[in-house]
């Protein structure tokens, strides 16, 4: 286990290594910059500003300074936000989009599962038909179209949440159920299938004939061998949402970093592109390991081995 | 036992409610005694530093937190700031301002000292202000900035603590308006040296001179102000403070104010609400000093011929763009300086000059087209208009798209880019008509006429016209208004004889306002909106 978690390492430094390259690469072959605006600058203002960001060094020393600055963990200064650097950007954003995205996560798991559960049981019954239908319009319907009909509905209509913005308990709740509509489906079409799947094997059947308990059966013989692929789902889906959503983060007006990212591109925000791929990259990865970690908690026949790392 | 649960269950719910309705209350006691304003300012400003502001949102911002030598006042007018007189020479090149008696929100005096302070680091290269060109008009300030010249040699000279001497290279009557707006705002040295990232967390804070002071700061989410008792006019400020929400989705925007959750959203109201918000009365629509237009590349054929420019821009229906299209009552254009300017007979220069230099006349079009060499767009090459991708400019290119077929007979493709790339298609004049936005910098028809002087850096469309030129020239050479306004009225003319853009609509700013605010000023550039003399009811 050691030495997969070693190799794993060092592939993701050479991944992230990578990424960086390409990312740094491809900013500057985009066209525009940092300081394009309608207006334009007097060329004594602009190269000042090019000056003050080292913007008219030679490509390759900007990109050999900032790989000497990431390996210290700086990510730099924003460009567009002067007085700001990434990494506030990521203190500020990082912990709401990861709250909100921990709330989407658990009412997508409960919601999803019992969903998943109820429809596998009473397969082909109403029961399983309402379960389904639910999670194909959760599954189906934009999460902007979801995100302001409750805005509409539960702050608009019926003025019980907030309409947007944070900073209480109540203002997390209209988001955090936009941001789950989509895992919730997913996840419990995957309990659905894999539930039916596995409570027709044999060791159910043996479990049944030795006379267990039906809630036994269920909830610690097959939901344990049901719950696998939704735990391989989880490594992406909590890496993409607690990095956070842009159409949320938008629509709700929360200061977290999903909007950053999309901000910044449109920006030309040099130095926040890159720092928040680089967050993104590391999370992302050690999500992943995790996931491939927990693998063999959840299921001892899967061993991490040399050959399978 | 199971009575038990019923009343446990029962008596919990009675106490929640009881919590619910306890909050609610103290909510709404709060609102009625809280002089505050909620406004929805818009996107995240991008600094809070004076010197390093560009956009309106952030001039918003510190027209709350500071003030200049003059300010603008309840209509519009420049006034004292301050600055509470000043002398202008007559040849109009030397400024004398003398200063009031006025505190910085730590107490310590604001002296004439703070204003040099600001306008040099401003201009000194290490900073890198993107509007230190704002203070292009003093002597030796250009210099310095590039690096050619020395701090020392700009014309700014502190004569005691409460007066500031300031030569200007050229005569500018703008100069004045100018010292109201962020990038002239003096500064405290003392606290921006202790705080040179303009930070306010912790016991960082940032030191003022305007109405209101910086309380907090939560990036993404919002500013609190409260009330600054140092200031000069405090007298005048009746509100306890401001709360500016960074919400930059238009549509939440509007829902909060129409929810009562804020009290005013200024100019970023989403145009499919226009209609129904006019109908229950809750728009209120404003003047904007900005003008809608669409430029030609007169570098490029068919549009090097003035007749060609001419006649497309006679074959569009103004009217109907503006009435089903934008319908934030914007009005026609058929110049290019918007109406709100003073001119030197203290009347409106778009008045004066009249808002015809031509008129919408499709047979009149269609022969100039013929005499270029186009009869019934026969031979009119494929050209195409570049617009940065936004739905309504997607509309207006659509409609005009339209308008050109069916009463010239010309085809032209419709091509959209992303911000970025658009504005360096337009650097490139990699266009051959390109949608174009300009909003005053100052109140003076110079913010408008010097773009379009030869090779000028926000000419972009190729043009060139040594008549032109000299107008401009005599213009900037002069400190007399009248002949300053006379040039600029012949300059337009010129313009719009020769037609290198094609005027569309003056701007307008549409507004939802809470009834329970009173006298918030909604200015026509610059800022958003200014809370000096607002209250609430």
């Amino acid at each position: 286990m050691g030495h997969f978690i070693i190799r794993r390492l060092v592939s993701s430094i050479l991944a992230l290594l990578l990424i960086i390259t390409f990312t740094f690469i491809l900013v500057h072959m985009v066209p525009g910059g940092p300081f394009a605006s309608e207006k334009q600058l007097p060329d004594s203002v602009m190269r000042n500003l090019e000056e003050k960001f080292h913007l008219n060094d030679p490509l390759w020393l900007q990109y050999v300074k900032y790989l000497g600055q990431v390996v210290k963990g700086d990510l730099g200064p924003s460009y567009k936000y002067e007085n700001r650097t990434v990494n506030e950007f990521i203190r500020h954003g990082f912990p709401v989009s990861a709250t909100l995205g921990a709330l989407a996560v658990a009412i997508a798991l409960v919601v999803g599962i019992t969903l998943g559960i109820i429809a596998a049981l009473r397969q082909n019954r109403w029961q399983d038909y309402l379960a389904m239908v639910i999670a194909t319009i959760g599954f189906s319907a934009p999460s902007f179209i979801v995100a302001s009909l409750l805005m509409f509905l539960f702050a608009y209509k019926i003025k019980i949440f907030p309409t947007a913005m944070w900073g209480t308990p109540a203002h997390a709740v209209l988001p955090s159920l936009a941001l789950a509509t989509l895992p919730t489906a997913f996840i419990s079409r995957l309990i659905r299938a894999n539930m039916i799947e596995v409570l027709q094997q044999d060791y159910i059947k043996t479990a049944r004939s030795k006379g267990l308990s039906e809630r036994v059966i269920i909830y610690k013989h097959a939901l344990k061998n049901a719950i696998l692929p939704v735990v391989t789902y989880l490594g992406p889906l909590i890496a993409s949402i607690f990095t956070g959503s842009f159409v949320i983060e938008k629509i709700f007006a929360i200061p977290g970093i999903g909007r950053d990212f999309v901000i910044a591109i449109t920006n030309r925000d040099y130095g926040l592109i890159l720092g928040l791929t680089i967050f993104y990259a590391v999370f992302l990865m050690a999500m992943n390991l995790i996931v491939d970690l927990s693998y063999s908690l959840i299921d001892p026949r899967i061993k991490l081995t040399r050959g399978e790392g | 036992m199971k009575r038990n649960v019923t009343f446990t269950i029962l008596g919990l719910l009675i106490t929640f409610a009881l919590i619910l309705t306890g909050c609610a209350q103290d909510k709404g006691k709060k609102e009625e005694t809280s002089k505050v304003i909620k406004y929805v300012l818009g996107a995240d400003p991008e600094t809070l530093d004076p010197a390093a502001m560009t956009g309106a949102p952030e001039g918003t911002i510190a027209n709350a937190a500071f003030e200049g030598l003059t300010r603008y006042d309840k209509d519009g007018k420049i006034t004292q700031g301050i600055a509470q007189k000043w002398e202008i020479s007559p040849d109009g090149k030397t400024y004398t301002f003398y200063l009031r008696d006025a505190k910085w929100s730590d107490g310590s005096p604001v002296t004439a000292g703070d204003f040099k302070y600001a306008w040099l680091r401003a201009l000194a290269p290490e900073t890198a202000s993107q509007y230190a060109y704002q203070l292009f008009y003093i002597k030796g300030a250009e210099e310095y900035n590039s690096g050619k010249g020395k701090a020392e040699d700009v014309g700014i000279t502190v004569v005691d603590d409460k007066t500031l001497k300031v030569e200007l290279s050229q005569p500018a009557p703008q100069f004045l308006g100018l010292t109201a707006f962020q990038t002239l705002y003096p500064l405290n040295k003392k606290a921006v040296e202790a705080n040179p990232q303009f930070k306010v967390e912790g016991d960082k804070k940032i030191v003022g001179n305007g109405p209101f002071v910086i309380e907090s700061y939560t990036p993404k989410q919002k500013l609190v102000f409260k009330k600054n008792p140092n200031y000069w006019d405090a007298a005048s400020v009746k509100l306890d403070g401001l709360e500016f929400y960074l919400i930059d989705d238009d549509k939440t925007a509007l829902t909060m104010v129409e929810n009562g959750e804020a009290d005013l959203v200024v100019g970023n109201v989403p145009v499919e609400d226009i209609p129904r918000l006019k109908q229950q009365g809750k728009l209120k629509v404003y003047p904007n000093l900005a003008t809608y237009f669409y430029r030609f590349n007169v570098t490029k054929k068919p549009f090097d011929d003035p007749r060609v420019r001419k006649a497309l821009a006679m074959a569009i229906d103004r009217k109907a763009i503006v009435e089903t299209i934008t319908q934030a009552e914007q009005k026609p254009a058929f110049a290019f300086t918007p109406y709100g300017i003073v001119d030197a007979d203290g009347k409106d220069f778009r008045e004066n000059g009249g808002n015809d230099y031509f008129k919408e006349d499709v047979e009149e079009a269609k022969k100039l087209l013929a005499e270029a060499g186009y009869p019934d767009g026969k031979g009119f090459p494929k050209v195409s208009i570049l617009y940065n991708t936004s739905e309504n400019h997607k509309k207006i290119a659509e409609a005009i798209q339209q308008m050109w077929k069916k009463n010239l007979g010309i085809e032209v493709n419709l091509v959209n880019q992303e911000w970025q790339v658009y504005l360096t298609m337009m650097e490139k004049l990699q266009y051959d008509v390109l949608r174009s936005g300009w909003i005053a910098d100052y109140a003076d028809p110079m913010t408008f006429m010097d773009m379009f002087v030869t090779g000028g850096g926000n000419n972009l469309t190729g043009w060139s016209n040594k008549e032109y030129d000299e107008l401009i020239k005599k213009a900037n050479s002069s400190g007399d208004q009248a002949v300053r306004m006379q040039a600029m009225h012949e300059a337009e003319k010129i313009l719009m004889d020769e037609m290198p853009i094609m005027p569309i609509y003056f701007y307008t700013e549409p507004t939802v306002i809470s009834d329970r605010v009173q006298d918030v000023i909604i200015p026509s550039f610059g800022v958003y909106a200014e809370f000096k003399w607002a209250s609430v009811k």
